[in-house]
């Protein structure tokens, strides 16, 4: 049968099928020197033409970069001393990959260096969790701070340990402690979530790398971080470490210097004791923050090494808040302190200072009837604000109005968004009708005039706010609070305020405290510096009639929590003001008895630094001791109570 | 000449060829001992391996052609038959299975396969009348001893084998004198079926071949091997980065660097001069092979000689296509280099049986 019908096909005979061999043969033959051809070609093309681009993808294979954490850049106050350094540490670390392979020596590994710097059973459950999840040439963190009695032990054994590795590196430090816990924030071991944010960066998951968790660490974190070091290190597929190729060491992020003055911030601390206060202090001048206090606190020390539940939950049921920076965060009724303010208002509203209004005590104004602390007789403008009447301030604010009172509120910087590197800020509230419309829909009434006179009602505000208030009264200018001295000087526009109506309201002020005014006691112990200030009280509870009629009940008889909160703000000197500060006292009771005595002690501290600290000494030692023994004793007293030590917690 | 007190029959061995195969047998132990890190756990064994195959290629070289002739057909069927054997223990095991355990060796039967097919389909077209080389008996008879083995092949699933079984045996048709046309015809009919075929193929199999097209699409994925072989031929550069300092290899980026990507693992070192060397001794091996074929007078001897040159040179291209690249990754390994004792048994005994013909080609000749 044949394939093709009709077609002449030539006659196959052994002959031409030989022929066909041959002609077939060489086609093949030809066929394979053609792919040989091909393929040398192709080879030479892949290693010489191609050769740079394949040797660095080959390089980058092999070649696998070990990060070395960066040491953060210092914090330094005004005068360049320290508020957060880093310290030499050093650290243990297991590199799983120069572990031996047999698990029985593995065990004996980790049992040895279990005994030898006696890691509690759940550190150790840590360790072998870490070891398995690691990359194999990454390192696992075994312990950080040892001592050095421990260090030296695990070094002597280290030819019978391999795969441990003791390390020098650095932690952060913060030689003040508590005292400057909410200024500087803390650091800690990044989370999932600020990993996701950084999209990953590898430097967030190397072992002994820390961001800066609150405060000035978190918010200036980019600037403080530095660059990682890094170590080129050459790995197999698997990510078995076959050498060190050569290390890059690490940029030191910049030093950051802010305005304050640690000196000054360490003793507003201590001088708060058990308080829960917060001090601001204003370099009138400039508008640089000296200091700003909030107490207590946590130590960031501590916190940067992650603290245990039994102080977490120590810190979180404490009622004076160490976890909240209350001069940013906390909101207050300014009480009186607003009193030199709402003056200048009516002032500017054109009251005479001269005028008298009566106080007898009570003052009604509708069917309600509202109150002075105490019977002042017929007074006029000055006396009214150094001895705080609040008849006075109900009386006169009610005739000029609250279109008088909230643009100067407003002017001195209450309700203000200051710019500051702070992640979490509050700024209050000045109150005015369309404010009250759009927030309790009702109309302004009297009594909210009244309320708002005084400094109470809706009028909240922060610490910081207060003390630019003062600041701008003694100024003169709209200035602004600044905290890092590279950023410029912002004095403001002149306040838009007769001259003679701001010297008119500091001479008040002066009387407050030198005169016949309520804050006799925060009389300045130097010669030639006088203090000018005010008190404020500020009730946190509603007094009914009820308790009215049957005598107000006082504040030593209350709970710690029900307490009027005690304000005091001041500058100084007088003549020529330089500082402006402020205080609270949570819960304090009046200003003059709590906050006043704290604003003396620390604008003494400014002029007069021994005669400040002989009078902070003997109060420590009634407290019982330093900040840190405090918070020692106190820990120890929790955790007695609540026994069973938890596992370590980061935050 | 240094052989001429040699005994005639060991002066008769074509030395030259010999000494190729020696010379890159002897490189390849080289390039084990460093794909090993430095270790003799294959260069030992290949080495060994090696010594007693050439001995078997030897001693095959005295067979007579007239007995392989004979032995064709029964050794096909055997061969069939072990392939289906494995087929079947693979089923019952649950699970792919290519070889038999025979102690000393493990046997690929599809390896076996290999020359066996060309034996028989040599030996179809040499019983086959010249003049009915153009008629459909040509054809169907060898389609189907070519396609069973083929099937069976491609279903364990071994698609490199199964393409050089199916090669070879066209590659004989092609020899016999089967009309061009039929080729030709064949090469539209695989572009119409391809497709389809290409549905039946494994998932696995499909990867690859659609990787073969962009293997960097997906390098840490399929493309991995086709990739980091490429690295590792790629930054040996012309004279390579020096012996056993290969990284690729060495440090495992390189999949299979002993086996199917061993190409890979010497070029890293040797560079272009080391395989322009390897696919300089193939080629003149290949071209021996040719000689061999063409000199042969009886037809069997000539399709038989044709065929295992077919055979060893479909080896060596699709594998060092592969590992450059040229072609997707079917595992076929580089004979007579890549570890393993199966494919070097292949290699040898088709070097043996061409031995053996040229041997009947030069005792034709003496006898005119």
């Amino acid at each position: 049968m044949k394939l093709w019908k009709g077609r002449r096909a030539p006659l196959v005979t052994e002959a031409t099928q030989a022929a066909t061999f041959s002609r077939r043969t060489f086609v093949l033959g030809a066929a394979q020197a053609g792919v040989a051809t091909l393929l040398a070609g192709r080879m030479g093309y892949i290693a010489i033409a191609e050769n740079q681009r394949y040797r660095d993808m080959a390089e980058e294979n092999r070649v696998q970069m070990r990060l070395i954490p960066p040491r953060r850049g210092w914090i330094v106050d005004r005068y360049g001393n320290p508020i957060a350094i880093n310290r030499g540490d050093v650290r243990i670390d297991i590199i799983p990959d120069l572990l031996p392979d047999v698990g029985a020596e593995r065990e004996r590994i980790l049992r040895e260096l279990t005994q030898l710097l006696e890691l509690p059973p759940e550190e150790v459950q840590r360790i072998r969790e870490d070891i398995v999840r690691s990359s194999g040439y990454q390192p696992v963190a075994v312990a950080e701070h040892v001592p050095p009695d421990k260090y030296f032990a695990v070094s002597v054994r280290q030819p019978e340990l391999p795969g441990v590795a003791p390390l020098r590196a650095f932690t952060r430090y913060y030689p003040e402690g508590a005292a400057v816990g909410h200024l500087v924030g803390y650091v800690g071991v990044p989370n999932r979530e600020e990993y996701e944010t950084e999209n990953r960066n590898p430097l967030l998951i190397t072992p002994g790398f820390k961001v800066g968790k609150q405060g000035l660490e978190q918010t200036l974190e980019q600037r403080l971080r530095g660059r990682p070091g890094a170590a080129r290190v050459e790995v197999t597929a698997r990510g078995r470490l076959v050498r060190e190729l050569q290390t890059l060491p690490d940029v030191r992020g910049a030093p950051l210097k802010t305005t304050i003055d640690a000196g000054l911030q360490s003793y507003a601390a201590r001088r708060a004791g058990e308080q829960s206060a917060a001090v601001v202090v204003l370099d009138v001048t400039n508008g640089d923050i000296l200091c700003m206090a909030s107490m207590p606190c946590y130590d960031p020390n501590s916190f940067s090494d992650g603290i245990s539940h039994s102080e977490w939950d120590m810190m979180a049921q404490d009622e004076r808040h160490p976890m909240i920076n209350k001069v940013l965060q906390g909101l207050y009724p300014p009480g009186s302190t607003c009193k030199p303010m709402n003056a200048l208002a009516l002032l500017e509203a054109g009251v005479d200072p001269d005028e008298r209004v009566v106080c007898a005590h009570s003052y009604p104004v509708g069917n309600h009837i509202f109150h002075c602390d105490t019977t002042h007789g017929p007074i006029a403008m000055k006396d009214a604000v150094s001895r705080s009447c609040d008849i006075y301030f109900y009386h006169m604010c009610r005739r000029v109005g609250v279109r008088a009172i909230a643009p100067m509120m407003r002017h001195m910087g209450y309700g203000e968004r200051f710019d500051l590197p702070f992640a979490s800020q509050r700024y209050g509230t000045v109150p005015d009708p369309a404010w009250l419309q759009r927030r309790e829909h009702r109309a302004w009434q009297e009594y909210d005039m009244i309320n708002m006179s005084i400094g109470q009602g809706y009028v909240l505000v922060n610490p910081l706010q207060q003390a630019m208030q003062v600041a701008r009264i003694a100024s003169g200018r709209m200035l602004h609070p600044r905290l890092l001295a590279d950023q410029p000087v912002n004095m403001g526009e002149p306040l838009p305020i007769s001259p003679e109506h701001l010297a008119f309201i500091r001479s008040a002020m002066e009387a407050t405290v030198n005169g016949n005014g309520t804050a006799r006691g925060a009389k300045l112990p130097i010669d030639n510096v006088l203090m000018g200030g005010k008190t404020g009280t500020a009730q946190v509870r509603r007094i009914t009639m009820g308790e009215r009629a049957g005598g107000v009940r006082s504040n030593e008889s209350l709970a710690w929590r029900m307490r009027d909160h005690s304000h005091f703000v001041a500058f100084a000197p007088t003549d020529r003001p330089r500082y402006a500060c402020a205080a609270l006292v949570e819960h304090g009771g009046f200003g003059a008895q709590a906050a006043a005595p704290l604003v003396r002690d620390v604008m003494t501290y400014l002029f007069d630094k021994d005669r400040a600290m002989a009078a902070l000494l003997p109060l420590e030692q009634q407290w019982g001791g330093s900040i840190a023994q405090r918070m020692e004793r106190r820990a120890q007293e929790w955790a007695s109570r609540a026994p069973g030590t938890n596992p370590q917690v980061h935050i | 000449m240094a052989l001429a007190f040699m005994p005639k029959p060991i002066r008769e061995l074509p030395w030259l060829t010999l000494g190729l195969v020696i010379a890159i047998v002897a490189f390849d132990v080289l390039v084990l001992y460093s794909a090993a890190g430095g270790k003799l756990t294959w260069a030992l064994p290949q080495a060994v391996r090696f010594v007693v195959f050439l001995g078997m290629a030897i001693a095959l070289s005295w067979v007579r052609m007239e007995w392989v002739k004979q032995a064709a057909f029964p050794a096909y069927v055997l061969t069939l038959l072990l392939l289906i054997f494995v087929e079947a223990l693979g089923f019952v095991g649950g699970g792919a299975q290519r070889w038999l355990n025979l102690g000393v060796i493990n046997l690929q039967p599809s390896e076996l396969m290999k020359p066996v097919i060309i034996l028989a389909t040599a030996h179809f077209y040499a019983l086959l009348p010249a003049r009915e080389i153009r008629g459909w008996s040509a054809l169907w008879p060898a389609g189907v001893l070519i396609g069973i083995p083929a099937a069976l092949i491609l279903v364990q699933p071994d698609l490199g084998t199964a393409t050089v079984v199916t090669l070879g045996g066209i590659s004989v048709m092609f020899l016999a004198g089967v009309p061009l046309r039929i080729f030709l015809g064949g090469r539209a009919a695989m572009s119409v079926v391809g497709p389809i075929a290409f549905s039946f193929l494994h998932d696995y199999q499909q990867q690859r071949v659609l990787i073969f097209m962009d293997p960097e699409a997906d390098p840490l994925g399929a493309g991995y091997h086709i990739t980091q072989s490429k690295i590792a031929i790629g930054s040996g550069g012309l004279t390579g980065n020096g012996y056993l300092q290969g990284t690729q290899s060495h440090f495992a980026f390189l999949p299979e660097p002993h086996t199917d990507f061993i190409f890979a693992t010497m070029a890293e070192e040797w560079g272009l001069m080391g395989g322009l060397f390897l696919i300089g001794s193939f080629l003149l091996i290949m071209r021996w092979g040719m000689r061999v074929a063409g000199d042969s007078r009886d037809r069997f001897s000539r399709l038989v000689a044709g065929g295992l040159t077919m055979t060893i040179f479909f080896y060596v291209a699709i594998n060092l296509m592969m590992v450059m690249g040229l072609a997707p990754v079917v595992g076929v390994p580089l004979p007579l280099f890549s570890y393993g004792g199966s494919a070097m048994m292949t290699v040898m005994i088709c070097l043996g049986i061409l031995m053996a013909i040229e041997r009947q080609n030069r005792a034709d000749t003496r006898r005119g």
